[in-house]
C-alpha cells in the first residue's frame, strides 16, 4: 500500500471523504480522483480524511485515487504578482484563458508566476555580508510602480557566498548562502502556506491616516494605514463602488483586490479600467500596483473560502518588503457562506444561522493579519496592511452573525444605508451610525501636519448633522415653518454638508477623488457660509434672502473645482462674505 | 464509471424526492440514473451524494408511486446533458429537454453538460451595448445592455408576464447582420401563463427564433432545478457558438428556489433563512452568472429573470439574494397597477447598474444621462411632496412643490404608462421626457446642462 495514496469513499458536493491517507496532516493539499482535482484536508477523524475540493466534483466517486502532495495550500511569491489576476487558489486566470479557453475547466493548472518572464535582479547585499531572515538581498523592478525586494525567507540566515546581477525567470538563483544547516541557494521565488501569517518583528500601533480621496471617509470616518474597516450594506447600496474607489485612490503602495464570490463583470470592470486610470501620486497606471484575486460567485465555493487567505498572504509578502498595502475583500459574507457550506457538509454542530461555531474566530483571525508592523530584517523597516471588508447581510439586517462578528474586530465601520442609496445619495455611508476608532489619532495627526482647524471643522460638521437628525423628527410632525430661524439655518447648513460635501459621484472624474486640501477648503467654505448667514440674521437680514441666493449655486458646484485651481476657494469665500453682507445692508 | 450496464434492485429507502440505492459500484457524484418502474415507465435521477456503496439519488419526476421493491436503477456514467442543435429554434421542450410540441425529434450537433463551466472572469467583455426594449421606464431610466442580468421583481397577480413578453417581442427587432434568439424558461408557472408566452411568440412570429422550455405548476417540482440549466445551456450554445444575441427569460425563480428548498429539507440540511438552504446564493449565482459577453465572440446572453416576491417583501431570501447577484432590478408596483397604469414599473427603487455604460452620444443620445437624472429627481421630489401633503395637508406645500406633484402625476400617466403594443424608440421616450420637463420652470432643471436645454427644451 502506497502511503501517499488513498481512496475516495464519499462525495457530497465540494466535500470528499477519503481513506488510507495515514500520515497526512491538516490542511495538506491532495489531488482527488481521476480528474486530478485540487483539494485540501480540513478534518481528520480516525481513518476518514475530509477534503474540500477546489473544483466541481461531478464524476468523482468511491474507489478513485487521492494523492498526497505533502504540502499545505501555499502561494508562490515573487516578481510577476503585480498586474496578475488569480483565482482563489492562485491559479493565473490569464494563462488559463490562453491555454484552456474561455471556461475554467477542471484540472487546469499553470504556475502562478510566469516562468517565461525574465527579471533583472540587482543585488543590494554583497558577498561576505551576514544576512538574517527578512534581510533584503536585492531588488527587481517589477512594474513601473513597484520595486520588488528579494528577501531572505523567514527562518533562513547565513553568510552570503555569492551574489550578482542576473537576469532570468523567478527560478533563477540570485545568491548562495552559507548557513548553519549548510550551503543553499536563494531564487526569486518563495512559497508560503496561506493559512499561516508571515512572521514580523513586532506589531505597532497605526499612526498615520490612509488618505482615500473619499470625503466622507477622510473627513468623518478615517482609516489608518494598518487599520481595519468594514463596509456592510444591503444589495445595491454601494459596497463594491466604495471598494473600487479605495482600490483606485487610496494612498497605498500595493493594492490587493479580492473579488470573493461576487460578479464576474465587476472583475472585468477593474481589469478594463485600471490600466487606463492614473495613480494621482505617480501618474502611472493603477494596474502597476495591483494584484487581483477573483473567485466569482459561480466558481467553486471551496476555492472561494481559500481566496481571502490567498489575498492576505500576498499582502503580507509585500508588507514584508516595507510597503503599505491595502487589501479589499468583496464580500466577506460570501467567504463566510463558503465556510458555512463546507461546515454543513462536515455535519458540524451549527451555530447561529447555520454558520459554524468558529465563524467569529476565523473572521477575527483574518482581520488580525492586518496591522502596522516592524518587518523582519535588520533594517527595522516598517510595513502595513490595511484591510477593508465588504459585508452583505441578508435583507440588509446588520444584526446577523457575519456583521456582528466583524464589528467585534474592526476599528472602522462604514454602514451603508439603503434609504440613502435609494435617494441616490452616494456614497451611502450613514453619518449617524458609522464610526472610526482612529478618529483621535487622525485628528491629532491632521491638526499638526495639515491645518489646526481640521478637527474643529470636522466636529462642527458632525454636530450640525447630528442636530439635523433631531430636528428632522420635529419637522415631520410640525412642518419646517414652525422651526425657529436659527434651526432653519442649521437645517440648510446640514443639507449643504450632505449634498455639497458628503455626496461624491464615483463616476464623475472631477469628483471621484478629492485631495485633503480640497476637502478641507470645501468644508471650510460651507462652514463659512453658515457663520456668515448666522451673524447676518442677527443683524436683521431676512431668512428668505439667506436661504436662497446666488452663492448657494457656487457652493454646490465647488466640489467640481479642479485640483489645480484651489485658489478659487479663497475667491469664493470672499464672494460669500460680500454677498451676505450686501443682503444685510 | 464502470456501472454502465448494471441494474440495481437495491433501493432501500425513499424519502420525499430522494431515493437511496445500496450495494452500488463505480457510481460517481452528479451521475445520472435511469429509474425503471414495473409498469415500464422511466424516470430520471441524479446522484446527490455517494457514500461507499450507498447512492443518494434525487428523482426529477418525484417519487410518488415508487416502491423500493419494484424499481430498477441503472447509472448512466455521465452527468446531465442537453443535445443542442440549431433545430432547437422554434421548438418547445419539457424540463428534461424532451420535445413536447408535435415536431420531430432533434438530432443533436453535440451534447453539453447542463451545469456548464464557470466563465473565466479574465475573458469577459463588459456589457455596454444599449438594448432598446421600447419601454420608456426601462430604456430611458433603467437602461438594459447586452450581457446584463436584470430581473423583474414582482408579486402575485401583477402583469410581469405581459411586461416580460413585451420586452421579448420588442427587444429583438432585427437589425442588419445581427442574429437574435429568445430562450424562454417556464419554471413551475401555470398553463395559462406559459400558453400566454407561447401564443404571443407564435402571434408575432418570434417563435421562429425561440427555444422554449416548460415545466408547469403541476409538473414534477424537482425538474425545475434542471430546467433553467437546460435553458442556459441552449443559450450558451446559441450565443457563443452560433454568434447570436440571446435574451433569456426565466419565470418564476421563486418556484425554482422552492424546489431547492424541498431537496434541502429532504436531505435534512441545516436550513438558512425561511428554510431555504444556506447555499441558495451560490446556487442562484451559477444561473445568473451565465449571462454576459465574452471577448472575441459576437454573441451575448442577456437575462431577464422574473420572480414573485412573497408578500411583496423585497427582503425575502429569493429577491434579496437575487439582488445581490444581478446587475440591478426592475420593480413592479402594486399601487400603480391598481391605478390602471401599465407597465406598473416603480421607477424610484428600480435600478439598472450598467445603465451608464450603455447611454450617451453614439449609443443613445447625448442628453440621455441628464434627462434621466432630471426626470428621476423631479419625480422623486413630486412623490415626496405628495407624502408630505398626506401628513401635513395640502396647504403645507409650497407653490413649487405643487408643481412637482402635478409633474409626478403627469409622469406616471404619460411616461410610465404605455400600450402593450407600443414600441417607443429612445428618441420618442426622450421627447416625452422633455415634454414633461417643460412643466417645470427652466431654472429648476438643475441636472441638465445648459447646452442641452438650449437644444432640446420644447419650443412653445
Ligand atoms: N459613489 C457613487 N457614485 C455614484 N453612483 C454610485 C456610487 N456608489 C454606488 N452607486 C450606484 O449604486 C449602484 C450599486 O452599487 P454597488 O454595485 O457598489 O452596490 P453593492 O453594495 O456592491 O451591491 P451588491 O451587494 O449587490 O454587490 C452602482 O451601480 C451605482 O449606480
Ligand atoms: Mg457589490
Amino acid at each position: 500500500m502506497n502511503e501517499n495514496r488513498g481512496e475516495v469513499v464519499k462525495v457530497s458536493g465540494p466535500l470528499v471523504i477519503a481513506r488510507g491517507l495515514t500520515g497526512a496532516r491538516m490542511f495538506e493539499m491532495v489531488r482527488v480522483g481521476e480528474a486530478n482535482l485540487f483539494g485540501e484536508i480540513i478534518e481528520i477523524k480516525g481513518n476518514d480524511y475530509s477534503i474540500q475540493v477546489y473544483e466541481e466534483t461531478e464524476g468523482i466517486g468511491p474507489g478513485q485515487p487521492v494523492i498526497r502532495t505533502g504540502e499545505p495550500l501555499s502561494v508562490e511569491l515573487g516578481p510577476g504578482l503585480i498586474k496578475s489576476i488569480y483565482d482563489g487558489v492562485q491559479r493565473p486566470l490569464d494563462a488559463l484563458a490562453r491555454d484552456f479557453g474561455e471556461y475554467i475547466v477542471r484540472g487546469a493548472e499553470r504556475p502562478a508566476l510566469d516562468r517565461s518572464k525574465k527579471w533583472n535582479f540587482i543585488p543590494v547585499a554583497k558577498v561576505g555580508d551576514r544576512v538574517e531572515q527578512g534581510d533584503i538581498l536585492g531588488t527587481v523592478q517589477e512594474s513601473a510602480l513597484v520595486v520588488h525586494k528579494i528577501m531572505m525567507p523567514p527562518g533562513k540566515s547565513g553568510i552570503i557566498k555569492k551574489i550578482e546581477t542576473v537576469t532570468g525567470n523567478v527560478d533563477t538563483e540570485v545568491a548562495v548562502i552559507e548557513g548553519q544547516e549548510g550551503i543553499f541557494g536563494i531564487t526569486m521565488v518563495q512559497r508560503w502556506p496561506v493559512r499561516e501569517s508571515r512572521p514580523v518583528k513586532r506589531k505597532v500601533m497605526p499612526t498615520e491616516p490612509m488618505i482615500t480621496g473619499q470625503r466622507v471617509i477622510d473627513m468623518l470616518f478615517p482609516i489608518a494605514k494598518g487599520g481595519t474597516a468594514c463596509v456592510p450594506g444591503p444589495f445595491g447600496s454601494g459596497k463594491t463602488v466604495v471598494q473600487h474607489q479605495l482600490a483606485k485612490w487610496a494612498d497605498a503602495q500595493i493594492v490587493i483586490y479580492v473579488g470573493c464570490g461576487e460578479r464576474g463583470n465587476e472583475m472585468t470592470d477593474v481589469l478594463m479600467e485600471f490600466p487606463h486610470l492614473k495613480d494621482p501620486a505617480s501618474g502611472e497606471p493603477l494596474m502597476e500596483r495591483t494584484v487581483l484575486v477573483a473567485n466569482t460567485s459561480n466558481m467553486p465555493v471551496a476555492a472561494r473560502e481559500a481566496s481571502v487567505f490567498t489575498g492576505i498572504a500576498i499582502a503580507e509578502y509585500f508588507r514584508d518588503m516595507g510597503y503599505s498595502v491595502a487589501l479589499m475583500a468583496d464580500s466577506t459574507s460570501r467567504w463566510a457562506e463558503a465556510m458555512r457550506e463546507i461546515s454543513g457538509r462536515l455535519e458540524e454542530m451549527p451555530g447561529e444561522e447555520g454558520y459554524p461555531a468558529y465563524l467569529g474566530s476565523r473572521i477575527a483571525n483574518f482581520y488580525e493579519r492586518a496591522g502596522s508592523v516592524i518587518c523582519l530584517g535588520s533594517d527595522d523597516r516598517s510595513g502595513a496592511i490595511t484591510v477593508i471588508g465588504a459585508v452583505s447581510p441578508p435583507g440588509g439586517d446588520f444584526s446577523e452573525p457575519v456583521v456582528q462578528a466583524t464589528l467585534r474586530v474592526v476599528k472602522v465601520f462604514w454602514g451603508l444605508d439603503d434609504k440613502l442609496a435609494f435617494s441616490r445619495h452616494f456614497p451611502a455611508v450613514n453619518w449617524l451610525t458609522s464610526y472610526s476608532l482612529y478618529q483621535d489619532m487622525v485628528d491629532e495627526c491632521s491638526d499638526c501636519k495639515f491645518d489646526a482647524q481640521w478637527s474643529i471643522n470636522r466636529k462642527r460638521a458632525m454636530d450640525i448633522l447630528q442636530r439635523e437628525s433631531e430636528l428632522e423628527e420635529l419637522v415631520r410632525l410640525v412642518g419646517i415653518d414652525a422651526l425657529p430661524h436659527e434651526d432653519r439655518l442649521l437645517m440648510q447648513a446640514a443639507k449643504m454638508i450632505r449634498e455639497d460635501f458628503l455626496h461624491q459621484n464615483a463616476f464623475d472624474e472631477r469628483d471621484a477623488c478629492t485631495s485633503l486640501d480640497k476637502q478641507f477648503s470645501l468644508l471650510k467654505l460651507i462652514l463659512h457660509y453658515f457663520d456668515k448667514v448666522n451673524s447676518s440674521y442677527s443683524d436683521g437680514a431676512t431668512l428668505e434672502s439667506l436661504t436662497s441666493n446666488d452663492v448657494l449655486n457656487d457652493i454646490a458646484r465647488a466640489k467640481l473645482i479642479s485640483e489645480e485651481a484651489l485658489d478659487q476657494f479663497e475667491a469664493l469665500e470672499q464672494k460669500i462674505t460680500n454677498t451676505i453682507c450686501a443682503i444685510t445692508w | 464509471m464502470a456501472s454502465i450496464s448494471k441494474e440495481y434492485r437495491t433501493v432501500t429507502q425513499i424519502a420525499g424526492p430522494l431515493m437511496f440505492v445500496e450495494g452500488v459500484e463505480g457510481v460517481t457524484y452528479g451521475e445520472l440514473a435511469d429509474i425503471k418502474l414495473q409498469n415500464g415507465s422511466l424516470r430520471r435521477g441524479r446522484v446527490l451524494e455517494i457514500n461507499g456503496d450507498k447512492a443518494m439519488v434525487q428523482v426529477f419526476e418525484g417519487t410518488s408511486g415508487l416502491s423500493p421493491q419494484d424499481v430498477k436503477v441503472k447509472f448512466l456514467a455521465k452527468g446531465m446533458e442537453l443535445g443542442v442543435s440549431l433545430d432547437m429554434l422554434g421548438r418547445v421542450f419539457d424540463g428534461s429537454g424532451r420535445p413536447i410540441d408535435d415536431g420531430p425529434s432533434i438530432i443533436p450537433e453535440k451534447y453539453l453538460n447542463v451545469n456548464g463551466n464557470p466563465v473565466n472572469p479574465y475573458v469577459r467583455d463588459y456589457p455596454n451595448e444599449f438594448i432598446q426594449t421600447g419601454i420608456s421606464t426601462i430604456d430611458l431610466l433603467n437602461t438594459l445592455v447586452r450581457g446584463q442580468k436584470l430581473p423583474l421583481f414582482s408579486g402575485s397577480g401583477l402583469p410581469h408576464s405581459r411586461l416580460a413578453a413585451q420586452i421579448a417581442r420588442q427587444a429583438t427587432v432585427l437589425k442588419t447582420g445581427e442574429k437574435f434568439a429568445v430562450v424562454f424558461a417556464a419554471i413551475g408557472i401555470t398553463f395559462e401563463e406559459a400558453e400566454f408566452f407561447v401564443a404571443d411568440f407564435r402571434r408575432t412570429g418570434a417563435i421562429e427564433r425561440s427555444v422554449v422550455f416548460i415545466n408547469l405548476a403541476d409538473d414534477p417540482p424537482i425538474e425545475r432545478i434542471a430546467l433553467p440549466r437546460m435553458a442556459l445551456t441552449a443559450a450558451e450554445y446559441l450565443a457563443f457558438e452560433k454568434g447570436m444575441h440571446v435574451l433569456v427569460i426565466m419565470t418564476d425563480l421563486t418556484n425554482y428556489c422552492e424546489a431547492l428548498r424541498e431537496i434541502s429539507a429532504a436531505r435534512r440540511e441545516v436550513p438558512g433563512r425561511r428554510g431555504y438552504p444556506g447555499y441558495l446564493y451560490t446556487d442562484l449565482a451559477t444561473l445568473y452568472e451565465r449571462a454576459g459577453r465574452i471577448k472575441g465572440k459576437t454573441g451575448s446572453i442577456t437575462q431577464i429573470p422574473v420572480l414573485t416576491m412573497p408578500e411583496d417583501d423585497k427582503t425575502h431570501p429569493v429577491p434579496d439574494l437575487t439582488g445581490y447577484i444581478t446587475e440591478g432590478q426592475i420593480i413592479i408596483n402594486r399601487g400603480l397597477n391598481a391605478r390602471g397604469i401599465y407597465p406598473p414599473v416603480d421607477v424610484l427603487p428600480s435600478l439598472s447598474r450598467l445603465k451608464d455604460k450603455g447611454i450617451g452620444a453614439g449609443k443613445t443620445r447625448e442628453d440621455h444621462a441628464d434627462v434621466m437624472n432630471q426626470l428621476y429627481s423631479a419625480y422623486a421630489r413630486g412623490k415626496n411632496a405628495k407624502e408630505l401633503a398626506v401628513v401635513l395637508g395640502e396647504s403645507a406645500l409650497s407653490d413649487a412643490d405643487i408643481l412637482f406633484v402635478k409633474f409626478a402625476d403627469a409622469f406616471e400617466d404619460k411616461f410610465v404608462r404605455q400600450g402593450e403594443d407600443e414600441n417607443r424608440t429612445i428618441e420618442e421616450s426622450l421627447s416625452i421626457g422633455w415634454d414633461l420637463l417643460a412643466m417645470i420652470p427652466r431654472n429648476e432643471l438643475k441636472r441638465i446642462r445648459d447646452a442641452f436645454i438650449e437644444k432640446y427644451y420644447p419650443k412653445k
